[in-house]
C-alpha cells in the first residue's frame, strides 16, 4: 500500500459506552477494537524508517514492528514484539498519555496536522493485549539460566512489576514485598475500574507468579523488615514504594467531615470496593454535590468516580484554565461527556461546615492568568471581591502527594531530598546504598504508570549488571 | 501453624474477646505502642487493632478487640483454627520509652489493651508506675492482672462505684494532683473523651501527656491520609506519626466528629451482618 492510500483512511475511532449508561456502572468506557477495526487502524502506520514514535516510548517499544503485525494479521507476533519491551501491555495501552509520547511525533500526525489523527498506537498496544489475553493462552518469554542471585523489590506497583517481570527473565529469583493485600499499586488502588478493570491487573500479576515471581502482601518493608535485613537474604533491592502521603490545600476546613484527599476517596472506591457496599465493609459517603480539587488524571478519576457513587453535581475546581490542565485531554473529554462540571480559573479559600462538622460549602475566588510562573504555565492571580460560595456536600482534594515515607523514614543511609523523594543516579536508579535501587512516584514524586515503569526497566537492567559483576568480584 | 492462625481465644468482659494469632515475623519485631491492620474476608474493611502483647518465642501476638461494629463482631465470631484474611504491622511510630521518673498510666475500658505493654517497657526502663484503670462498672475491667504486675501502684475507679473508687479516671488523677505527688509524665489511652477529659486536665498542670490515637485509617502506611489529625492547627497522620502524640494538642472535638463520620454506615453494615449471622445459625 502506497503511502498516500495510508493517509486516507480515516482514523478508526474505538466504541464506548454511553455516557449516560456509564455514569450508572463501574465498567470500562472504552471498549476495544475489533480485529478488523484494529487491522484497518494498523494499515494507516507508514512504518516510516526514522521511527520517530520509539522515540516517544519510555520503553522503547518497536512500534512499527508490533503494527505492521497487526496489520497482516499476525496478532500472537504482535504481543510478543511489544511484551519485549514492555512487561505490562495491557495496562499501558489504557492509561498512558500516549499523546504527549509515542503519539506525539507521529509523521501521520505531523502530515495531518493534528496529534489526534496520530496511528492509535495505544488503543493498538490494547488490542494486541486483550487479544491474547481472550485467547486463553499467553506465551510465556523465555527465561535466562538460573544466577543464583536473588532481588528484592518493596512495592508492587508498575515500576516494581516492571523490574519483577526483567529480573525473573534475566534469570534471578525475584520476590515482591506488597504492602497492602493486592498488588498493583495505584493500578489498584488509585485508578478506577471504568478506566482500568481490575482483573487485567490481576492477569498481569498471575502472569509473573507463573514466570516464578514471588509476591509477599501485608509486607511493609520498613516496619516489619529494614534494608539492611533484606541484604541478609537478598543481593540486590529495589525500592518502588510510590505514592505517600496526600497534600492539602492549608485552606480551613479541610477536616471536616466530607473532606477526602484523593488517595483516600480512590482507595475506598477501588480497592476496598465500597461502590459495593455494605456488601463490601468499607463505606464511603453517598453524597449529592461533589467539588473536586485539581486538574489532573486523579481529579478526573476522583469526579468520575463521585458520579458513579450516585453523586448529582460532580465539579471541577481548577485554578488554571483548561489549557494549563495536566489531565489527559481523554479523561477531560470522557468527564465532560459523563456531565463533571468545569470550574476554571478558580480557587478555594475556604471550606464551609455546619456545627456537626459535615461540609455544607466551599468559598471560592475568581482568577485570571498573569505571567508565566517557573513551571512556564501562565500564573493564576486572584481577582480581588471576586469570592463566591458553593454549595457542595464533599470536597476531594486532589493536588498531589509526597513521597512515601516509610522507607525513608527507618533507613537514614538513605538520601532523599527535600520533598521526601529517594535521591537515584539518573543513569542507573541506584540509591545512596550501595546495591539499593529505587522509580517511580517514589524518586518522581506523582508521575506516570509508564514513567515509573520506564525507571523500572532502567534500574531492572543496572541491577542485573551489578549482580552479575558483583559474582566475578 | 498456619499464618494468621487463631491459636487461642477467650471473652475477658462482655463484648471484648482476647485472641492469639500466629504471625512470627510481627510477633519478633513489635515494639510497644504499635498497631496491625487487619482484615477478615476478602470483603472485608482494613481496621487498626493495637498489639496488646507478644510471644516471640511461639511467635503470636495478642490482639484485644471490643465488638463494636460489623467488622469486629465477624472477628469475636472466628474460631480457634480459622485464619485472618490480612494481617499487616506492625505499624506506627514506637512508643519513646525513657526513665523519666514517675509515671501514671490512665487505662479506659479496651484502651488498656494498648496501654499494657507501654506500662510494661515504661517499667522496665526504671520509673515508679502508678496505674489507674477506669471503666462504668466492675465487669468491664481487662489486663487488671497483667497491669498489676507492672505497675507499683494501683488505683481503680468505676462510673458507679461498684469496684474501687467511685468517680472517674479524672477523679483519681486530679486527687494524686492534689495530694502533690511528682508526676513526669501522663500516658492515657481509652476512649476518646476519656483522653480529652485528662488532657484537660493535666495541661492546667502542665503536666506532659501522651494519648494513643485510635481514627479511622484505611492503608495505615502513609498513602490515604483518612486518618488526618489536627495537632496544635497542622495536619498530622496517626498512622506514620503516631499513633501516640502529645495530648495537649489534639484538636480533640474535630477528631470526635471524625470518628463518627460513618456512623450511619456502621449501623447498616452491622444490622445486615448480624441478621445473616442469625440466619445462618439458625440453619
Amino acid at each position: 500500500m502506497k503511502t498516500k492510500e495510508r493517509l486516507q483512511i480515516p482514523p478508526v475511532g474505538m466504541q464506548q459506552q454511553a455516557a449516560s449508561e456509564r455514569i450508572h456502572n463501574q465498567n470500562e468506557v472504552p471498549l476495544g477494537f475489533t480485529p478488523e477495526e484494529a487491522r484497518l487502524e494498523a494499515l494507516r502506520c507508514l512504518q516510516c524508517k526514522n521511527v520517530p514514535c520509539i522515540a516517544g516510548c519510555p520503553v522503547g517499544i518497536d512500534i512499527p514492528s508490533f503494527i505492521g503485525f497487526i496489520a497482516e494479521g499476525n496478532f500472537q507476533d504482535a504481543i510478543l514484539k511489544i511484551k519485549e519491551k514492555n512487561v505490562l501491555p495491557a495496562v499501558c495501552g489504557r492509561v498512558c498519555p500516549q499523546e504527549e509520547q509515542c503519539q506525539l511525533p507521529c509523521t501521520v500526525g505531523k502530515i495531518l496536522k493534528t496529534t489526534e489523527k496520530s496511528v492509535s498506537i495505544g488503543k493498538l498496544e490494547r488490542f494486541a493485549a486483550d487479544w491474547e489475553r481472550n485467547s486463553g493462552s499467553v506465551s510465556k518469554p523465555k527465561l535466562a539460566p538460573k544466577t543464583g542471585k536473588r532481588v528484592a523489590i518493596v512495592g508492587g506497583g508498575p515500576a516494581g512489576l516492571t523490574v519483577a517481570g526483567d529480573l525473573i527473565k534475566s534469570g534471578h529469583e525475584v520476590t515482591v514485598f506488597e504492602a497492602l493485600h493486592k498488588a498493583g499499586g495505584v493500578l489498584v488502588y488509585g485508578i478506577p475500574e471504568f478506566r482500568l478493570p481490575k482483573k487485567i491487573v490481576k492477569n498481569e500479576v498471575e502472569n509473573l507468579q507463573s514466570l516464578g515471581v514471588e509476591f509477599k502482601y501485608n509486607y511493609v518493608i520498613g516496619k516489619i523488615e529494614s534494608i539492611d535485613e533484606l541484604f541478609q537474604e537478598y543481593d540486590s533491592i529495589f525500592i518502588g514504594t510510590g505514592a505517600g502521603l496526600p497534600r492539602f490545600m492549608g485552606i480551613e476546613g479541610e477536616n471536616l467531615l466530607g473532606v477526602y484527599s484523593a488517595n483516600e476517596y480512590l482507595t475506598r472506591a477501588n480497592l476496598m470496593r465500597a461502590f459495593d457496599f455494605p456488601n463490601a465493609d468499607t463505606p464511603i459517603l453517598n453524597v449529592s454535590r461533589v467539588a473536586t480539587i485539581g486538574g489532573g488524571n486523579v481529579a478526573m478519576d476522583s469526579a468520575r468516580t463521585a458520579l458513579r457513587l450516585g453523586a448529582e453535581r460532580s465539579l471541577i475546581i481548577y485554578r488554571r484554565s483548561e489549557v494549563e490542565m495536566p489531565a489527559r485531554n481523554e479523561e477531560i473529554e470522557h468527564a465532560k461527556d459523563e456531565g463533571v462540571e468545569f470550574h476554571l480559573l478558580v480557587n478555594p479559600i475556604r471550606i464551609t461546615g455546619n456545627e456537626e462538622g459535615w461540609v455544607t460549602g466551599m468559598e471560592d475566588i475568581k482568577m485570571e492568568l498573569g505571567e508565566p510562573d517557573a513551571s512556564g504555565r501562565r500564573r493564576p492571580v486572584p481577582i480581588p471581591g471576586s469570592e463566591f460560595i458553593v454549595d457542595v456536600d464533599a470536597v476531594i482534594v486532589a493536588i498531589g502527594n509526597s513521597p512515601n515515607p516509610l522507607v525513608a523514614k527507618v533507613t537514614p543511609e538513605l538520601k532523599v531530598n527535600r520533598w521526601g523523594g529517594i535521591i537515584v543516579d539518573e543513569k542507573t536508579g541506584e540509591t545512596s546504598i550501595k546495591g539499593v535501587y529505587a522509580g517511580g512516584d517514589i524518586v518522581l514524586g506523582a508521575a506516570t504508570v509508564i514513567l515509573a515503569m520506564g525507571e523500572g526497566r532502567r534500574a531492572a537492567k543496572a541491577m542485573h549488571e551489578y549482580m552479575m559483576n558483583e559474582k566475578t568480584d | 501453624m498456619n499464618n494468621y492462625e487463631i491459636l487461642s481465644k477467650a471473652n475477658i468482659a462482655p463484648q471484648v474477646t482476647r485472641f492469639e494469632i500466629y504471625v512470627p515475623k510481627i510477633a519478633r519485631k513489635r515494639q510497644a505502642g504499635q498497631f496491625v491492620i487487619i482484615r477478615t474476608w476478602e470483603g472485608g474493611e482494613r481496621i487498626p487493632l493495637t498489639i496488646a502483647d507478644a510471644n516471640p518465642e511461639k511467635g503470636t501476638i495478642t490482639l484485644i478487640s471490643q465488638s463494636v461494629g460489623k467488622t469486629t463482631f465477624e472477628l469475636a465470631n472466628m474460631q480457634v483454627g480459622q485464619c485472618l484474611k490480612d494481617i499487616a504491622g506492625p505499624l506506627g511510630t514506637p512508643t519513646h520509652i525513657e526513665k523519666l521518673g514517675t509515671v501514671i498510666c490512665i487505662g479506659g475500658g479496651v484502651g488498656t489493651a494498648p496501654l499494657y505493654p507501654i506500662t510494661q517497657a515504661m517499667k522496665k526502663a526504671g520509673n515508679h508506675i502508678i496505674t489507674i484503670l477506669g471503666a462504668r462498672s466492675k465487669d468491664l475491667f481487662i489486663l487488671e492482672k497483667e497491669m498489676r504486675n507492672v505497675s507499683d501502684e494501683m488505683i481503680i475507679a468505676t462510673d458507679d462505684g461498684s469496684y474501687g473508687e467511685k468517680g472517674f479516671v479524672t477523679t483519681a488523677l486530679q486527687k494524686l494532683i492534689d495530694d502533690g505527688r511528682q508526676i513526669n509524665q501522663v500516658i492515657a489511652i481509652g476512649p476518646t473523651i476519656m483522653m480529652k477529659m485528662v488532657s484537660l486536665l493535666t495541661k492546667n498542670y502542665n503536666i506532659p501527656t501522651v494519648v494513643s490515637l485510635n481514627t479511622i485509617m484505611i492503608d495505615g502506611t502513609g498513602m490515604c491520609g483518612g486518618c488526618r489529625i489536627s495537632i496544635n492547627g497542622a495536619i498530622k497522620f496517626v498512622c506514620v506519626d503516631g499513633p501516640e502524640f502529645d495530648g495537649h494538642g489534639v484538636n480533640w472535638d474535630e477528631m470526635l466528629k471524625r470518628m463518627g463520620t460513618y456512623k450511619k454506615h456502621e449501623c447498616v453494615a452491622l444490622n445486615q451482618y448480624k441478621k445473616h449471622h442469625r440466619e445462618a445459625e439458625v440453619a
